[in-house]
């Protein structure tokens, strides 16, 4: 695209703007536009995305913190709600609809109308050539061939303009509509949808209101009172495994489901590639862990925490990390804890597991005394310890019912439990989506494999053929041929 | 059979066919060969091909012969783990390697494409060489997040068309030599036999337009598996990133071709261009990236 200077001063402003629509509604723009989307995906494939991989986007800024201010500054930690990708798509999006709205129209005429007429010197055109034949019988044979081989047939005194293959553009046109319709579910979906995420362990309980969940996100449209009324409990949760690999083969949730909240509880098995639906809401099974059971005692015997604590997974064979934090001790008291699904042992590594199912568990604890920090006002990880103004009084490794005596009380390991994540989803542009991407394909299919040419057969001193393959599209001389042999042999019948 | 046994035999069937695709690749370069020989000391600008065409046959026979047995090896792998063979990235690159033999002999079988054998050989037996030697895993039942029909329909489409994709990447490059023998005053004896360059295009452009379609499906195929396992259709997971680059870049391909006209130099280097994200997909992101889909396994 070349601005031509002496173009642009004398079109005045609405000039300009139909000049910019023009340009941007032309297929050259489309084209670089769509080139410069892949090309904008390409970041956000190498750098970790915060809504991805929060913690590796904060291993950035901790190493170098000015590069990835810089990076930050740019979106690349954030590509795909980026401004600048956004106006790719957008810029795309309005050319798509300026640029197949128009040809929908044209198109829908350009259906009933008769092929255009012959064109005088046939010889420019693409395959001519001559048959001689005998000129009473030629076009109506011509006629009759082009006929059975799907032409539309415009005979127009000696000669007759023939052409095929307009559902070409029909799939073209279904396809770019199409493409349109996913964008719209796009839309719909990020705007008028919601996300959140809940961790349970087996016999919790969930109702599905907005304090429930441990993360959730609204569309920008989307109200909260707008929430599917269920409440769900965790009955049961099994995970299997290879016992070569270690690696799961099979995990299965039963829960009792009561949609609306006070209707009888249903059964219900949730599985990972198994959501559970009410409308345009699913719950899926995303991630699962162990919660060791402890009872932790003071030193004059009381009961001062006891249940499950969600421990986070660390490898393959569930290894789990998490905290206990007991502030109701004075001093407080804190525990840096490893739960041991299948313990074994190794002088590099000490206890490790072997195993991602619990055979024989242990609870390895590191034991502190002092201020937990709960009350500082910054947000803490419920899995982790801050042990800045704490000091450390102990390390112990526990079997399943044993206890830890630490001096200012004891800490019991009493068992586990496992613990689900839930996914809770509702996106009501998904059958938009998916509605456009089936006619996309349709549309492609059609497209892609239909054949549109012309063919022109005119009769004079001999006839005269040619014809017209729009796009190159390949094929057009074995049908001139084919149509030349019908034509040369009509001639013998006649004689 | 057990199923440890039909895993061995599974692997037994590679090794077979590391040898006959080796043969094929000999026959091939032997047929390639005697042709150069056949100009240094003649010097004609006719050729015997007739010496020839016994080692292209063999080629053949063997491009066959080998397609059938790595149809077994990747059958039996199935049955050895009581599911489809698409479990992990040696399952997926000796499928890989199946679909692009399918596709050489398809290609074989409609345009007369001999030639084609030899780089479609070597790269099968890299697919291959490198598969067991590096990306081998001991046959197992799938992770959970697998374990779906989705994976058969998804991952078989986006197999086929990387094969078919892999194709007309060599069929692009072979377009590039050729033409800059040509522009350098002629092809070589060797050459003599490919296709005119005419045809080497438009043999790219149709199977590009040919599996273009099948490719979307695939990634449609994804979105709605993603859903169904991940909650969500599209989640800019680096995979879906790279297929969606790989769509754009072969959605430019073919509007270059038939809106703007792009023929021959250009349209060859955007192929081939279209087909490295592909490859760029397959082994940086399968290996090196984070994502979802590295569960599947090395
Ligand atoms: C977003 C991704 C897009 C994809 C994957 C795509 C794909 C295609 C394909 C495969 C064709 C070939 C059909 C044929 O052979 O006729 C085509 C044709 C066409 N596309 Fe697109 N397209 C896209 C975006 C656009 C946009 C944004 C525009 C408009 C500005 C556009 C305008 C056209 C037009 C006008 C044709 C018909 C060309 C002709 O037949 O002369 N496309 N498109």
């Amino acid at each position: 695209m070349t601005i031509n200077k002496s173009e642009v001063p004398d079109i005045g402003l609405t000039g300009l703007i139909r000049w910019a629509w023009r340009q941007l509604t032309s297929m050259r723009i489309a084209l670089i536009l769509l080139m410069l989307l892949g090309v904008a995906a390409i970041p956000g494939s190498l750098f970790p995305q915060r809504n991805q991989n929060p913690q590796k986007v904060d291993s950035y800024f901790t190493t170098d913190p000015t590069i990835a201010k810089w990076m930050d500054r740019l979106h690349l930690f954030n590509v795909y709600a980026s401004p600048w990708f956004s106006a790719i798509y957008l810029l795309l999006f309005i050319s798509l609809i300026g640029c197949v709205l128009p040809r929908t129209f044209h198109h829908l005429i350009a259906i009933g109308k008769k092929p255009p007429l012959t064109p005088r010197n046939l010889d420019r055109m693409e395959g001519y050539r001559v048959v001689s034949t005998d000129s009473e019988f030629a076009l109506s044979v011509a006629k009759i061939w082009l006929k059975r081989h799907h032409f539309r047939v415009r005979v127009e005194g000696n000669s007759i303009s023939a052409e095929k293959g307009y559902s070409r553009e029909t799939g073209n046109l279904m396809f770019h509509l199409s493409l349109i319709l996913i964008l719209v579910g796009v839309a719909l979906g990020s705007l008028f949808g919601m996300k959140g995420e809940a961790i349970l362990n087996v016999g919790d309980r969930f109702i599905n209101t907005p304090t429930s969940y441990d993360n959730i996100t609204f569309g920008k449209f989307q109200g909260q009172g707008s929430l599917v009324p269920f409440s769900l409990t965790v009955n049961k949760f099994v995970a299997t495994y290879d016992p070569v690999t270690s690696e799961p083969s099979n995990y299965v949730l039963t829960t009792s489901i009561a949609n609306p909240i006070g209707t009888p509880a249903k059964p219900i098995i949730i599985k990972v590639n198994k959501p559970w639906t009410s409308g345009s809401t699913k719950v899926y099974l995303q991630a699962n862990g162990y919660s060791p059971v402890v009872t932790v005692r003071n030193k004059a015997g009381n009961i001062t925490f006891k249940g499950p604590i969600i421990f986070l997974p660390q490898d393959s064979n569930l290894s789990s990390l998490g905290a206990i934090k007991i502030p109701d001790m004075t001093p407080q008291i804190g525990f840096i804890a490893s739960f041991i699904p299948t313990a074994g042992s190794s002088q590099a590594r000490g206890i490790f597991s072997t195993y991602p199912e619990v055979l024989d568990p242990r609870l390895v604890l590191s034991a502190w005394q002092g201020n937990l920090g709960l009350d500082s006002g910054n947000p803490q990880s419920v899995y982790s310890l801050d042990t800045s103004a704490m000091k450390k009084i102990g390390l112990k490794a526990l079997t399943l019912g044993s206890t830890y005596d630490f001096g200012l009380g004891s800490i019991t390991f009493d068992g586990w439990k496992s613990w689900v994540n839930l996914q809770i989803v509702d996106d009501p542009g998904k059958m938009f989506a998916l509605y456009g991407a089936i006619f996309a394909i349709l549309g492609l299919l059609i497209s892609l494999f239909t054949r549109q040419r012309r063919i022109w057969v005119k009769v004079g001193d001999g006839v005269e053929i040619a014809g017209l393959a729009k796009n190159g599209i390949p094929g057009l001389e074995e049908e001139l041929t084919a149509l030349s042999r019908v034509l040369s042999e009509a001639k013998g019948e006649s004689e | 059979m057990t199923s440890t046994n039909l895993a061995y035999f599974s692997n037994d069937a590679i090794y077979a066919c590391l040898v006959i695709f080796t043969i094929a690749f000999f026959s091939h370069t032997y047929e390639v060969s005697w042709a150069m020989k056949n100009v240094a000391t003649n010097d004609k600008t006719e050729f015997d091909f007739s010496k020839t065409q016994r080692a292209g046959r063999i080629g053949t026979a063997m491009m066959t012969l080998g397609f059938i047995v790595l149809a077994v090896a990747v059958i039996t792998r199935g049955f050895s783990a009581h599911r489809v063979p698409w479990g992990n990235m040696y399952e997926f690159s000796i499928t890989g390697a199946l679909m692009l033999t399918a596709a050489y002999l398809f290609a074989f079988a409609k345009y007369k494409v001999r030639w084609l054998g030899l780089p479609v050989s070597i790269s099968v037996l890299l697919t291959l060489g490198t598969a067991i030697t590096v990306l081998y895993r001991p046959s197992a039942p799938l992770v959970p997040a697998l374990k779906s029909p989705w994976l058969a329909i998804h991952v078989l489409a986006a197999i086929i068309s990387g094969g078919v994709f892999l194709v007309a990447n060599l069929v692009a490059a072979t377009f590039l030599i050729m033409e800059r023998y040509e522009l350098k005053g002629g092809r070589p004896a060797w050459a003599q036999r490919i296709p005119s360059l005419d045809s080497l295009d438009q043999l790219s452009y149709r199977l590009i337009a040919f599996v273009f379609p099948l490719w979307t499906f695939a990634i449609i195929a994804g979105a709605i598996w993603a859903e169904s396992a991940w909650g969500k259709y599209w989640g800019w997971d680096p995979k879906e990133t790279w297929a969606f680059i790989t769509w754009v870049a072969y959605a430019a391909y073919l509007h270059a071709r038939v809106t703007v006209g792009w023929r021959g130099r250009r349209a060859a280097w955007l192929c081939i261009f279209a087909g490295s994200t592909f490859l760029f997909n397959y082994i940086y992101v399968n290996i090196w990236g984070t994502g979802l889909h590295t569960y599947s396994g090395l």
